[in-house]
């Protein structure tokens, strides 16, 4: 019996994800009408974009700082404390900055897209729109995914300079490194294509998977409250999986 | 409308933001800043053995950079290392019987092409090829030398000079 359980469990999870990837296709097939509604995209990337701004430039200026801080001591055992700029610049545009943006990201504006559309569907408002013959999916799923995919990266960005801003104020102004070192040996060693546009393809991925577990697990909710609590719940543990996994996926492929 | 309005902004500022801090990561922190963005010409160098050189290595005349590593491929007739350097048009005026030697910078450092200027009164132009090329010096071989030569009565000094320039680029 437990057997079944575990093949049935197995099952739902399987289905959730097809369901998941069918309505990754309905909402490209919604991408063009919803340019009807443009307004409501760049409302939602104001949301999800600039509304997160707080906690990503807080975020990107205590990881630079703390990993400036950890990398001068790591590499000054070495005698080459010199390179502390570098090994931050490469680890945050490659890994950290994507990654950590993400994570953020998703809980954010994942869990506030989820709660939105979800309670949405409890109150039935996505009924009413279709009893409208308004496209719940061109109105409310499409603008939020676009959304993602256009503010993710820029957050990106955004955290990595405030980052690199971090462990320069540690690096130099506080543990003395020296001013031009920090940055010719950064400029040295970064390259645009493979690290810096690297990050920022991964950085549309990510805008994309987080927005897509969020609406879909918002749209597809138990219209109760507590279906909501769960959707809510479940969007941080997927996107964050999902996010670690493609992060895994993408580096080996970009590479 | 008021407010309408006032988020459309924000949002113009907000893309806006990021698309300047993408310049700044582009543009301050990586190697674009090195970047020649002028023309260049390229000439040819012939090497026995290249070590790490990797492509867009920089070429240094008198440790200044000049270009950039175009190319590094295995010949198939003669089996030596054929180099392509890209120099900068504005350095057109580096004798054609220039010398050029693969270093490191430091002594672990990335590998860099150095030209050592000639006295020849043609310059390199496009196509050209170095004709003295000294190959990049490896560590092992080198210690390899000092090893097979410490049982000498008479200390190498001839191995021990020619060590000297690979190890001060």
């Amino acid at each position: 019996m437990s057997t079944a359980r575990t093949s049935s469990r197995f099952t739902d999870a399987l289905a959730q994800i097809g369901a998941c990837g069918i309505f990754l296709f309905r909402i490209f097939a919604a991408v063009p009408r919803s340019l009807r509604y443009f307004k409501e995209t760049i409302r939602q990337i104001w949301f999800v974009g600039a509304m997160s701004l707080t906690i990503i430039m807080t975020c990107g200026l205590f990881i630079g700082a703390v990993l400036g801080l950890q990398l001068y001591d790591v590499l000054s055992r070495f005698g080459s404390a010199a390179m502390s700029g570098t090994v931050v610049a490469l680890a945050l545009y490659r890994e950290l900055g994507p990654v950590v943006t993400a994570l953020l990201f998703a809980g954010r504006a994942g869990t506030s897209i989820t709660a939105e559309v979800g309670l949405m569907r409890a109150t039935d408002q996505i009924a009413a729109m279709e009893m409208m013959a308004v496209d719940p999916l061109a109105y409310v799923v499409a603008p939020r995914f676009l959304a993602g995919i256009v503010a993710m990266p820029a957050l990106v960005c955004i955290f990595n300079a405030l980052a690199i801003l971090g462990a320069h104020v540690v690096c130099v102004s506080w543990l003395g490194l020296d001013n031009g070192t920090f940055w010719s040996n950064m400029t040295a060693s970064v390259d645009v294509w493979t690290d810096v546009i690297n990050g920022v393809w991964k950085s549309v991925a990510f805008g994309a998977v987080c927005t897509l577990i969020a609406s879909f697990q918002g749209y597809t909710t138990a219209p109760t409250s507590e279906g909501v609590a769960y959707a809510t719940t479940r969007t941080v543990v997927f996107s964050s999986i999902a996010t670690l996994a493609l992060d895994f996926v993408m580096t080996a492929f970009l590479m | 409308m008021a407010q309408r309005q006032s988020f459309q902004i924000g949002t113009g500022l907000f893309i806006l933001l990021g698309f300047a801090a993408l310049a700044y990561l582009a543009t301050q922190t990586t190697s674009v800043a090195n970047y020649s963005q002028g023309d260049s010409y390229m000439i040819k160098a012939r090497f026995t053995n290249v070590g790490q050189l990797k492509l867009r290595a920089p070429v240094k005349i008198a440790g200044v950079r000049v270009g950039s590593v175009a190319g590094v491929v295995l010949e198939p007739e003669r089996l030596d290392a054929l180099v392509t350097l890209s120099i900068d048009k504005r350095y057109d005026k580096i004798p054609d019987d220039s010398a050029a030697a693969v270093f490191t910078s430091g002594l672990l450092g990335d590998q860099y092409v150095a030209l050592q200027p000639g006295g020849s009164p043609d310059v390199f132009k496009n196509g050209d090829e170095v004709v003295l090329t000294q190959s990049s010096m490896q560590l092992e071989e080198l210690i390899g030398k000092y090893l097979v030569g410490q049982g000498d009565s008479k200390p190498p000094a001839g191995k021990g000079d020619d060590a000297k320039p690979a190890a001060k680029p």
